[in-house]
């Protein structure tokens, strides 16, 4: 059995519940083991960044010196505290700047995603698929983190990626290709400055809509949260009905692998796709 | 201008500051062109660098540009000279708070504030506990008070913060900054 050391982050403890289940969930599925990080806190997110970088990577290196206590793989869901510790490592690495906990960078940093399209993950997907998502029309959203900037997450199609989009094709999804996929939602501005959220969450769901998609895919909890419960105002602002569940790529790929808690999952979201899924004959 | 006033120089401070080879901006706008938020700012990305160069200190700490930025690094991938962007922006964004200056948004700096002395208090961010300092400080009790219901009956509000074991050294990291044992 493969085992991974496992950082939530805040996100998955709160507002993006159904992230970390469906997460575990699919791991199970696939035979693999997550060991939580012992008094793990929060990565520091925008908020140390925007203000102390110094701090940003004290908070991030706390974590990492915990992780690599062990010698398993560290796996981060959040993809803002994913970046954060890219960041730390970077720091460590190439500025190799004094940081405060003994951290030596021997551990790798994997982001859910990533982790997910490696192709020996894939091949096990294919071979344990009970529920093809056949004629589901999926956009995959990667946002910004995902992405960018490439010197830390390594990806080098960062303006057109494809790797959601392959994993949606493996588990019998219809990926559509669309020019918003690595778009800002507004992230953070979304408790301070609403506006801005919602005229870049409409400029998202319109042209989803328009690439008439049955629902949009992402494994940024920024990014599901504020496409999923802004949409209704966003809907009420532009007069347009765009009713367009916002799931995590991991949700899709339980219920294609036949989790039996998936309903318990999408039951969180605020714009409901069970509607859709049922439509088409799914749950 | 003579070298000792050129080290103080505000372009040299963020130069320094930042990393980031402010001088090679040659105003080919791109930065602004692919930003999703220059909608929203007062002064552009690339007129921010500009100014910059002309040491236009107070102008770019008292803008909404440094707070409205999402830091989604569009522009920094985009730059031709390899400028990163988002990455001054962090720097600027500091620089302000330290410089006493009028801030150009009120609400943006306050939400970080509180954010980062939630994770001091608390290790983690407890959203709610988040939430209820942030409408504390800017006495918007009622905005988003239905969606909050709504979301609590959906299960995504968790009522109480969970408990961790490592609140003395998250004191003692943010006890080195407050005592200026690091920046």
């Amino acid at each position: 059995m493969k085992e991974l050391s496992y950082y939530p982050g805040c996100s998955l403890h709160g507002t993006a519940r159904e992230y970390d289940d469906s997460i575990r969930g699919v791991l199970n599925v696939l035979d693999i083991q997550l060991h939580e990080l012992e008094d793990w806190t929060c990565c520091g997110a925008s908020s140390a960044h925007c203000t102390n970088e110094d701090l940003a990577i004290d908070l991030a290196a706390r974590n990492l010196a915990i992780a690599e206590k062990s010698d398993r793989e560290l796996l981060v869901p959040c993809v803002a505290c994913y970046s954060r510790f890219k960041a730390a490592e970077s720091e460590l690495k190439e500025h190799s700047k004094k940081l405060r906990f003994s951290y030596r960078g021997n551990v790798p940093i994997r982001y859910a995603l990533d982790f997910f399209c490696a192709e020996p993950i894939l091949e096990e997907v294919k071979k344990k698929l009970t529920k093809p998502l056949a004629g589901l029309k999926v956009v995959c959203y990667y946002g910004c983190l995902t992405v960018r900037p490439p010197k830390l997450t390594g990806i080098r199609q960062y303006e057109n990626p494809q790797h959601m989009d392959r994993l949606m094709e493996c588990i019998g999804a219809e990926p559509i290709q669309w020019s918003y996929k690595t778009d800002c939602c507004g992230a953070s501005l979304v408790m301070t400055r609403t506006d801005i959220v919602r005229k870049l969450g409409e400029r998202l769901l319109s042209m989803a809509k328009e690439a008439e998609a049955d629902c949009v895919v992402t494994g940024c909890p920024m990014c599901q949260a504020n496409l999923d419960t802004r949409q209704e105002e966003i809907e009420k602002e532009s007069g347009q009905k765009y009713d367009l569940p916002i799931l995590y790529f991991t949700e899709l790929m339980g219920l294609a692998l036949g989790h039996k808690d998936v309903k318990k999952w999408l039951g969180r979201h605020i714009t409901d796709p069970i509607k859709v899924l049922a439509a088409k004959g799914l749950v | 201008m003579d070298s000792n006033q050129k080290e103080k120089s505000f372009l040299s401070e963020v130069a320094q500051a930042s990393g980031e080879t402010i001088q090679a901006c040659y105003q080919c706008q791109k930065c602004s062109a692919g930003c999703p938020v220059a909608y929203a700012m007062d002064i552009l990305p690339n007129q921010i660098l500009r100014h910059i160069q002309f040491d236009h200190r107070e102008r770019v700490l008292s803008s909404k540009t440094i707070w409205i930025c999402a830091s989604c690094y569009a522009c920094s991938v985009r730059c031709p000279n390899n400028i990163d962007i988002a990455k001054i922006m962090d720097t600027l964004r500091a620089m302000a708070i330290e410089s006493g200056l009028k801030l150009g948004e009120k609400d943006i700096p306050i939400f970080h504030s509180v954010f980062l002395d939630t994770i001091k208090s608390k290790g983690r961010i407890h959203e709610l506990s988040l939430i209820v300092q942030f409408k504390s400080k800017t006495r918007d009790f009622f905005k988003d008070a239905a969606l909050g219901l709504k979301m609590y009956r959906k299960g995504k509000i968790k009522l109480f913060p969970s408990k961790f074991g490592g609140g003395r050294e998250m004191k003692e990291i943010f006890n080195a900054f407050e005592k200026g044992e690091r920046k």
